[in-house]
């Protein structure tokens, strides 16, 4: 390997930076990184409204990092000192409480545009052949940041972050047989305690933003493999142009979707700052109204909901009745309901992959997922008791809460979607629509 | 497409209607609260209220999150800020508002330790405290003789009753509520105290302006700051449209 440099790539700009650039591409892979992932990736040109959250979801992803950062100069994670340090950098580090909201908001829009992400994913079939790997790291990045959530959410150390983390411990706790001690091993305490506060913050700091990282770029890695979907949902690899080789309808990723997404940023910001400036607390959904206390044992709150975006799933825990003595069947059902995402791809039997293109069942279906998903979303926040209670006449169901009534029913309708799609899927192919040969607008 | 956003929009306004009863629920106990209606840009009642809060609350209450150098957004100098209000002569500028009652024996007088102050505008709700420092009664059957309508069988005593006066529980009517009558009461002055009650009601309503803007002092730069943020946002957002609608131009 004597002669073992690269044939010199032509630079991109003249003069001495493209110098550098020649230099460093003969050493890195500088040029073909930014042609494969940016310059000539070719993206579908019909993306629509729902293309702009993969981008965001990117955003928010540095934004928290960038942010918890700074929180991390500043903050202790300790229990006798974390809560004082939270009001330290709200009121004594310049611009402290700025990055503090940034971070707290951060946090919720984090799953705004995820689940926005998701839904697109699922309207449009990206999930689908060839692309089952991508929805795969996709639902793990979810799961990740669902558990860096969670961490994240103790460490103000104020009265909900204690009692929030204190109710999902405690499921690990209904696991039969080891559930006791899996919780004293999580807790590393017979209590949520100071060994609590500081192994949740390494994973918080630490070892999820790592994880999630890797996710990230591996989904990247996986979606420039295979291609982007797009909202017709049809092949556009089997229609390349004949002179240039490069896939019909298709235009780089750089510059054209750059200057979209940058759009789209303005506008995200534009809602994000609002939140930021004008209702840090968003109502008490954001920053919840008994974190402004700090952490008390004794004290149990009034009404302890998780933050918003796990609500769906707590409305599940809570619908399931205890089952011989055991809350562990709510808990299974809880798993249940994420995991299930991971099977999706292999249960979708339809001929198409956009629901432009789907029978009248699928959407049927999936309306109701929909529904079901933001409902039992409303109905994890609010007491069980928000709708009254069924008349003692009825039989089985009377003297129930309708709304843990209600929460049974829309947990059914959540599996529902996913159980049944084998066959809701096949049934509907006769009356699904042909797809185009090229993509619509 | 269409049938997708349609379908997108009425769960939307299905979801918002569902969602209409969530600011009651998140309130929490089901008392009317009375609006406070404070304005935290008035310096005068933020200092009249950060007078009050240190000649009562700071007696028991700590507000131990609030440095007394920050009495300076208020518009008060150090020397003031000394001179008027730090009664503690060995208490340094850089220090945090705390009591000087010992928590030990607030266990053996009151039954337990007065919360911390610094943050209860943000965890109770100015309307909240307002409505709370307005609603104290007699009740000869509690232990301090005082109870209160937004929190019934409060350990605090009425501090203020001097300035109010006292108040007593008369029903003045009935009313039907889940089948069940219910009396309606309300709050009369029995005793009038040194103010009139539109005084006290300013009074408190000066307090609870304190009491905000201790709970977060960043709070009125944050706002402003706010503003000019969104309008760079708005041109910004104009100009990132320019620029794309040039590069897809030629997107056919």
């Amino acid at each position: 390997m004597a002669s073992g440099t690269k044939a010199a790539i032509a630079p991109p700009v003249s003069g001495p930076v493209g110098q550098v650039i020649v230099w460093v591409d003969q050493r890195f892979p500088l040029m073909s990184l930014w042609k494969g992932h940016l310059a000539e990736y070719y993206a579908p040109k019909n993306f629509n409204f729902w293309y702009y959250f993969g981008s965001l979801a990117m955003l928010v992803l540095v934004m928290q990092i960038v942010t918890g950062i700074f929180l991390t100069m500043n903050y202790k994670p300790d229990a006798k000192t974390a809560f004082a340090s939270v009001e330290y950098i709200m009121r004594d580090v310049s611009w402290g409480w700025l990055i503090r909201y940034m971070h707290s908001t951060g946090a919720s829009m984090f799953f705004l545009v995820v689940y926005l992400h998701m839904t697109r994913g699922l309207m449009y079939g990206s999930y689908r052949k060839p692309r089952e790997l991508i929805w795969i790291l996709g639902c793990l990045i979810y799961l990740t940041l669902m558990a860096e959530a969670f961490f994240g959410y103790l460490l103000p150390w104020g009265q909900m972050s204690y009692w929030g983390a204190q109710v999902i411990i405690n499921l690990f706790a209904a696991v039969p047989f080891i559930g006791p001690e899996l919780a004293v091993w999580i807790r590393g305490d017979y209590n949520i305690g100071d060994a609590t506060l500081n192994r949740f913050f390494a994973f918080h700091v630490i070892a999820l933003p790592m994880v999630l990282l890797g996710l990230v770029a591996a989904h990247i890695m996986a979606l420039h493999e295979v291609g982007s979907n797009n909202p017709d949902g049809i092949d556009l690899s089997k229609n390349v142009d004949e002179k240039t080789g490069i896939p019909k309808d298709t235009i780089p990723f750089h510059p054209y979707y750059t200057v979209k997404d940058i759009v789209g940023v303005v506008v995200f910001l534009g809602l994000f700052s609002a939140i930021v400036f004008f209702a840090p607390e968003m109502g008490g959904y954001f920053l919840e109204k008994p974190n402004f206390i700090q952490a008390d044992p004794l004290k149990t709150p009034e009404h302890i909901a998780p933050v918003w975006y796990f609500t769906p799933f707590y409305a599940m825990l809570r619908a399931v009745p205890s089952f011989f003595g055991s809350a562990f069947w709510g808990v299974m059902v809880m798993g249940a309901a994420t995991l299930i995402l991971f099977a999706l791809p292999w249960l979708d039997k339809s001929k198409v992959r956009s629901i432009r293109y789907r029978g009248p069942l699928y959407k049927k279906f999936f309306a109701s997922f929909i529904m079901s998903f933001l409902i039992l979303g409303y109905l994890g926040v609010v007491p069980t008791t928000v709708w009254g209670q069924i008349p003692n006449a009825l039989p089985v169901i009377g003297g129930l809460d309708t709304a843990t009534l209600a929460s049974r029913i829309l947990t059914a309708v959540y599996f529902a979607f996913f159980l049944l799609m084998p066959w809701y899927t096949k049934k509907d192919i006769p009356n699904e629509l042909p797809e185009p040969s090229r993509v619509t607008a | 497409m269409k049938l997708t956003m349609t379908r997108v929009l009425t769960s939307l306004a299905a979801v918002a209607v569902l969602a209409s009863p969530l600011a009651f629920a998140a309130g929490g106990a089901n008392v009317h609260l009375d609006e406070a209606n404070i304005n935290l840009q008035d310096k005068a009642s933020l200092q009249s209220g950060a007078r009050s809060f240190v000649n009562n609350c700071l007696n028991c209450h700590n507000a131990q999150f609030m440095r007394w150098g920050h009495l300076t957004q208020i518009g008060l100098t150090e020397e003031q800020i000394k001179a008027n209000l730090m009664f503690n002569p060995d208490a340094k500028f850089s220090d945090y508002m705390t009591t000087a009652l010992d928590p030990k024996d607030a266990k053996a007088w009151f039954g337990g330790v007065p919360p911390d102050l610094t943050l209860v505008a943000r965890s109770r709700g100015s309307d909240w405290i307002y409505t709370f420092l307005r609603s104290y009664y007699v009740d000869p059957s509690s232990p301090t003789g005082w109870n209160n309508d937004v929190f019934a069988n409060v350990g605090m005593p009425h501090v203020l009753h001097d300035l109010q006066g006292s108040q007593a529980k008369v029903v003045v009517g009935e009313k039907i509520s889940h089948g069940k009558k219910e009396a309606v009461t309300k709050l009369a002055i029995e005793r009038t105290g040194s103010m009139t009650q539109p005084e006290y009601d300013i009074y408190v309503r000066d307090l609870v302006n304190y009491m905000t803007f201790m709970a977060e002092p960043s709070r009125v730069k944050r706002t402003q700051l706010g503003v000019g943020v969104m309008f760079f946002l708005v041109v910004a957002f104009f100009a990132a449209l320019v620029v794309k609608r040039e590069y897809w131009k030629d997107v056919k």
